[in-house]
């Protein structure tokens, strides 16, 4: 039975994690940066919901864990959308390493 | 066919479900591509939340992470960017070598202490009430400080949003 092992879903979850990396690097864009982000908390939240499944005895912690996860994933996400939205402003791209000048 | 094997083959479509998403939300150079690739993902993590029976959970992620955070991703991509830019970016992705390696090296660090983790469920793990209405309560109880911060996070979230944004239309005005 894969679906009743605590180990399948911490190895869904690395997956996950090593995904949204290559993601993170590789991308030309940062909104392709964004969802990889997004794929790694994913990933956190599923771990969390594992553990709390298979190891924990307060049944309720882990999805508490998850949903605060999701909260803050979308108020991240709003906030970097809106950042990627300013720099296109200022800058004209949306190219992570032609942003590169600091100013006060 | 049994029930127990119906099951089991969700499971797998899950499973592939996840994979075929997220290796298309991340190699697709098409923004709009890697999106649906990420909606898909998620979709997969959805299920595999109902084996971990929480179906609350499953809605939940379904209604944010599918319907908000997807669509606010497409959002950015439909007004930041024209369609010249688009093209722009379809082209090859940079340092493919060194993010291959990297997270290939990452993977292998994470199962090796999968692997060799010992994990024993504490005493009770596993049996206790996993409904709704515990979940409601504890939220209202025991996680009620956390529920009232994560909530002004996001009040901040929103004007932190609605400022960035608006400032810089008004200097554009200015100009």
């Amino acid at each position: 039975m894969i679906s009743y092992n605590l180990y399948t879903y911490l190895a869904v979850a690395g997956a996950l994690l090593c995904f949204g990396l290559y993601g993170l690097m590789q991308h030309r864009s940062l909104i392709g940066m964004l969802i990889s982000t997004e794929l790694i908390l994913n990933g956190a939240g599923l771990n969390f919901m594992a553990f709390n499944r298979f190891l924990a005895p307060d049944p309720a912690i882990g999805q508490v864990f998850a949903l605060f996860i999701m909260g803050l994933a979308a108020a991240e996400a709003a906030i970097a959308v809106s950042l990627i939205f300013a720099v296109y402003r200022k800058y004209h791209t949306s190219d992570p390493e032609r942003v590169n000048d600091l100013r006060g | 066919m049994a029930y127990g094997t119906l099951i089991e083959i969700l499971f797998y479509l899950f499973l592939i479900m996840i994979a075929f998403g997220a290796w298309q939300a991340v190699t697709s150079q098409v923004l709009m591509r890697a999106v649906m690739g990420l909606a898909m993902a998620m979709f997969g993590v959805a299920g595999l939340y109902l084996y971990l029976n929480s179906p609350f959970l499953a809605l939940m992620q379904i209604l944010i992470y599918v319907g908000a955070v997807c669509i606010m991703i497409v959002f950015g991509i439909m007004v930041g960017y024209t369609p010249k830019e688009l093209a722009a970016y379809a082209i090859e992705p940079r340092n493919t070598v060194v993010s291959l390696v990297a997270s290939l090296l990452t993977l292998g660090v994470v199962y090796l202490g999968l692997y060799r983790a010992q994990w024993v469920p504490a005493p009770g793990a596993g049996q206790g009430d996993f409904s709704l209405s515990t979940l409601g309560l504890s939220l209202m109880n025991r996680y009620g400080l956390a529920f009232e911060l994560i909530s002004v996070v996001l009040l901040i979230a929103i004007i932190g949003v609605v400022a960035i944004t608006w400032n810089g239309k008004r200097r554009g005005l200015n100009k």
